[in-house]
């Protein structure tokens, strides 16, 4: 298992493996909204966690269909459904590689994106909470979107359609937090939820996915 | 050890193909399967690896025991052929890969990425696979695709020197290996018959 993850790890931070793309889209999006909306700094931080939390999203769901596809492609993934690693394994460090190399950069990355949208300063410390604790739950359910859509030519529309609507809990209660600390207001409770939708999905999710790619393998 | 398949019937895209094949495997023994094209040796290979399941019959050996190795030799382009090699020699739990990259003369291509060898190169690092995962049965589909001759007589020692380990081989190929102890099998007799109700717009007639 340990030799999967580092394996995956090496392929994204290897040339075109797609490990700064998620990165450089959250940028590009981070910085084209005051374009859009104008200056004014009072707007900007009142959108600001929004406008995080949507750009995260998105820059996660752009390298979503590398997840399996590629594995597929190669006959990688027929060759790893033969060994000695149980499929719900397989799901599993897949989405803790795409969440270590998606998610992670991500997180770290946001006070800096943050700080361009003029996020107020005590709503620093819950965007980054609310990233950390959401961000797996995008991996996770991603990866399983991406199981349903292994083999398919062109699957990549499709896994967003199926995907997005899945995302819409986790954005909601993940941007709510953000939204709540940067008013200054308490954020338990929708960060309760948060953490409940995001450790759901990783105790049930892997099941669901290796159940799906296990009929795709067929 | 042995394989036994008894009354093996499998479908491709839901499509029966093949019916009722029986055969049976000792150690030390190969089995090639010979057909025309279509005629459903890929997908009886990918039954018996465990990949998908038969619709009638029984694989008597369970999937943990097969090595696959299908038309897609599953390399990373941007990983070095020994960490192509490593890593699979991880998953599988064996230990070093000299003897696989030994047995397919990758040794001098060992630090080069996989990306730029040529396609019989390649083939033979998928090749090689199948020694790191010391499995005892080996399903080979079309294993000597893009290899020149050398490189088959090196693929067909590497066969033989596993059959005398005591493990098995079951291949579908159609050039002579020389391994005149193989058995052979012909998939043609066991063809599908067409279900009754194919004929659907017939019925109406």
């Amino acid at each position: 298992m340990k030799a999967l993850l580092l394996r995956d790890i090496r392929l994204a931070v290897r040339a075109g493996g797609g490990f700064g793309l998620g990165l450089a889209f959250f940028l590009i999006v981070v910085v084209l909204v005051p374009f859009g909306v104008g200056p004014d700094s009072g707007l900007l931080a009142r959108i600001a966690p929004g406008i995080l939390w949507l750009g995260a999203l998105l820059s996660c769901l752009l390298s979503l269909d590398r997840i399996f596809a590629l594995d597929w492609e190669d006959g990688s993934l027929d060759l790893l459904a033969t060994a000695p690693l149980p499929m719900e394994a397989l799901v599993s460090i897949k989405s803790l590689a795409h969440w270590l190399t998606t998610g992670v950069p991500l997180v770290l990355a946001s006070p800096l994106f943050a700080l361009l949208l003029s996020l107020p300063s005590q709503g620093y410390a819950p965007l980054l909470m609310s990233l950390a604790l959401g961000t797996p739950a995008l991996s996770v359910i991603g990866t399983f979107g991406a199981a349903l859509t292994v083999g398919l030519k062109r699957g990549g529309l499709l896994l967003s359609l199926l995907v997005l609507p899945l995302y819409v809990p986790t954005l909601i209660f993940g941007a709510e937090v953000a939204r709540r600390g940067a008013m200054g207001l308490d954020f338990t409770v929708p960060l309760a939820m948060l953490a409940g939708i995001t450790f759901g999905a990783i105790a049930l999710l892997p099941f669901a996915s290796a159940a799906v790619l296990r009929v795709n393998l067929r | 050890m042995e394989l036994t398949v008894t009354g093996l019937s499998v479908a491709r895209s839901g499509i029966p193909v093949l019916e009722g094949i029986d055969f049976s495997l000792q150690s030390g023994e190969a089995l090639i399967l010979r057909g025309p094209n279509g005629v459903g040796k890929t997908t009886v290979l990918r039954t018996v690896a465990g990949l998908q399941p038969p619709l009638a019959g029984k694989v008597g050996l369970e999937r943990e025991a097969m090595a696959y190795a299908g038309h897609a030799d599953g390399i990373k382009s941007t990983l070095t052929v020994r960490e192509n090699l490593e890593f699979w020699a991880d998953v599988f739990g064996t230990g070093s890969i000299d003897p696989a990259l030994g047995a397919f003369d990758l040794a001098a291509l060992s630090d080069r990425a996989a990306g730029g060898l040529s396609a019989g190169q390649k083939r033979r690092l998928g090749l090689a696979r199948m020694v790191v995962t010391g499995r005892p049965v080996w399903v080979l589909d079309e294993p000597t695709v893009s290899l020149d001759t050398t490189a088959v007589g090196l693929f067909a020692q590497a066969v033989r020197g596993h059959l005398a380990a005591g493990g098995m081989a079951l291949m579908a190929t159609h050039i002579d290996l020389g391994l005149t102890e193989a058995h052979v099998l012909d998939m043609a007799p066991f063809r599908a018959k067409a279900p009754a109700h194919d004929d659907f717009d017939g019925s109406f007639l």
